[in-house]
């Protein structure tokens, strides 16, 4: 899952517990709200502080593992997918997902590589997609919230 | 599980389409022909037991037409009556598994919706999820037809393109992203997908703990999702076939590299089954077991995440050197100045290689009335670092190339699938 070559941020790995707390998470949204994303996916979480953000990682009980990226000040700037079947993109993306499905819908039909993979970028929002059934993988993110450094494409 | 012919019903139906054809390969500036070299000499004449002529040309419609989609005809019945019908322009898919229909194109044939065997009036539909959207609609069991095969009580999905199909699709459907279900999202009146998977959803379905939103138990208000057994999902209809049932042959003839208005080709079932489908001097690569994929080296890169896809309408991969076209003809294709000669080499998980040379061309200077292109890429969907890293093999790869697909689990030709072969 993760490359040996990860750029931005070398720090020690912690596997941390899970931490229950309140609220609800989204791309964008508060830091805190990351375990109520484990909860929606049921799945298991592991945390990761590195140098300039922190790494949490959802396996979900359909076995698709979530990476969900915080910057310092505690929001969830990017996030990255991979699995049989995707994740719940609604809840992941929170306020980008009816901007991210009405321009999926909008080029649809002369797709290149017709429907195993979708790039959108949008003013403030980036997604990347590809697969197919039993295959799937994609990363989204907010550049104006990206840290500093990180290359957001580059993040496993 | 043994699946019987009906007879009746498919005499009937194999007449009318055997004498209709699959679609038309003519029009000026086409290279097409009725025989078309095989793996050790093999021809394939159209309209063979296990031959279905598959045509590469103009959608079903003007506003529903693409370069490079592949088309076949599937003739479709109401299980155990002669109440049929034939959809033309099926998209002839090795990247996903199972028959999907749109409810348009099916001329109001009653097709009966799957059982919900726990739940006594519930019906089964599906949600197939896309990189970019989802399908959805009910799950129905139909006989059906292609070429000279058939099966009876096939699981197909009827894509609801016309609200004819109640509830709408649920909120863990439309998280997927945007609705696909329309003749214009596949420019085709549905997919015959025929990968190297028995089901499209496979032991995920069957067992898995979480909420896997594929498979839904439904009133005509009202669905939620639930598990599906194997022998329920959307099948990969070769499997149900009596015989040529371990895999599939797709062949494409050579074309010029400006293109062709249209293309005719073949697709065959079974691999070493009879005496037109043997795997010759092919090279067999073997796929992932659980992702259907093997691994692609290009430019330097080792890309595991690739496949073989007849559902995809170019070459995609990543390379930052190659200039990206405009806007309007589509910045996600590729449009050098002149054309390249690439080559890549793919490794099956078997260690077996073959080294693939392939053309990109300006993609803007390309005919819009060459439906065939056999010189198209572009750039894959860059997901570095997630380890999955792929080169999408479309529709070009197969021009000039017999290329095997055997399914998992089957002795195909010697081998026992998941493979790639050509």
């Amino acid at each position: 899952m993760f490359s040996a070559t990860q750029t931005a941020g070398v720090g020690i790995l912690c596997l941390c517990g899970v931490v229950a707390s309140p609220a609800l998470a989204y791309l964008g949204g508060d830091a805190s709200s990351v375990s109520a994303d484990r909860v929606a996916l049921r799945g298991q979480r592991s945390d990761q502080p590195m140098l300039q953000y922190d790494l949490h990682v959802i396996t979900a009980a359909t076995g698709t593992v979530v990476n969900e990226y915080t910057s310092r000040d505690n929001r969830v700037f990017a996030i990255t997918w991979q699995g049989p079947t995707p994740p719940d993109l609604r809840a992941l993306f929170g306020a980008y997902f009816a901007g991210f499905q009405s321009a999926a819908a909008a080029s649809a039909a002369t797709r290149a590589g017709a429907h195993r993979q979708l790039s959108l970028v949008q003013a403030d929002f980036v997604f990347r997609a590809a697969g197919h059934a039993r295959a799937f993988r994609g990363r989204a993110y907010v550049p104006s919230l990206v840290p500093a450094g990180v290359a957001a494409d580059d993040l496993p | 599980m043994p699946r019987f012919p009906r007879w009746t019903i498919c005499l009937a139906a194999m007449s009318l389409y055997a004498c209709g054809g699959g679609g038309s390969g003519g029009g000026a500036g086409s290279v097409s022909g009725p025989s078309v070299a095989g793996a050790a000499g093999s021809v394939y004449a159209a309209g063979g037991a296990n031959v279905v002529s598959v045509t590469v040309g103009p959608g079903p419609s003007a506003g529903s037409s693409s370069f490079n989609v592949p088309y076949a005809s599937v003739t479709v019945c109401v299980n155990d009556t002669n109440s049929c019908t034939t959809v033309d322009h099926v998209l002839v898919d090795t990247g996903s598994t199972g028959l999907r229909l749109m409810a348009s194109a099916l001329n109001g044939l009653p097709l009966v919706p799957e059982s919900d065997p726990s739940i006594s009036g519930n019906t089964i539909a599906e949600c197939l999820p896309f990189a970019d959207g989802y399908t959805w609609g009910s799950v129905v069991r139909a006989a059906i037809a292609i070429g000279g095969e058939s099966a009876s009580d096939v699981p197909v999905q009827v894509i609801d393109d016309n609200a004819s199909f109640s509830p709408p699709a649920p909120a863990g459907c439309t998280s997927n992203g945007s609705s696909l279900d329309s003749v214009a999202a596949f420019s085709a009146n549905g997919v015959l997908g025929v990968s190297l998977f028995s089901q499209d959803c496979g032991r995920y379905c069957e067992q898995s703990t979480g909420n896997y939103d594929w498979y839904y138990s439904c009133t005509d208000s009202l669905c939620h999702s639930t598990l599906e057994a194997l022998d329920s999902q959307v099948v990969n209809p070769v499997v149900l076939f009596a015989t040529d049932n371990n895999g599939v042959i797709l062949q494409l003839p050579s074309i010029p590299a400006a293109g062709a208005a249209s293309a005719a080709g073949y697709l065959v079932f079974g691999i070493g089954t009879e005496t037109n489908n043997s795997l010759g001097s092919a090279t067999v690569l073997s796929a992932d077991a659980a992702t259907g994929e093997f691994t692609t080296t290009f430019g330097g890169q080792m890309l595991s995440g690739s496949f073989i896809d007849s559902g995809s309408n170019g070459l995609f991969f990543v390379d930052s050197t190659i200039a990206s076209c405009s806007s309007s003809v589509g910045d996600q294709f590729y449009c050098p100045a002149t054309t390249l000669d690439l080559s890549a080499t793919d490794q099956g998980n078997n260690g077996n290689t073959s080294t693939v040379s392939f053309q990109v061309a300006n993609l803007s200077t390309l005919s819009d009335a060459n439906f065939a292109r056999d010189d198209v890429a572009g750039s894959a969907s860059s997901i570095a670092g997630l380890g999955a890293d792929y080169f999408d093999w479309g529709v070009p790869f197969f021009y000039g190339r017999t290329v095997y697909v055997a399914i998992e689990g089957q002795p195909a030709g010697g081998t026992v699938g998941p493979y790639f072969a050509f």
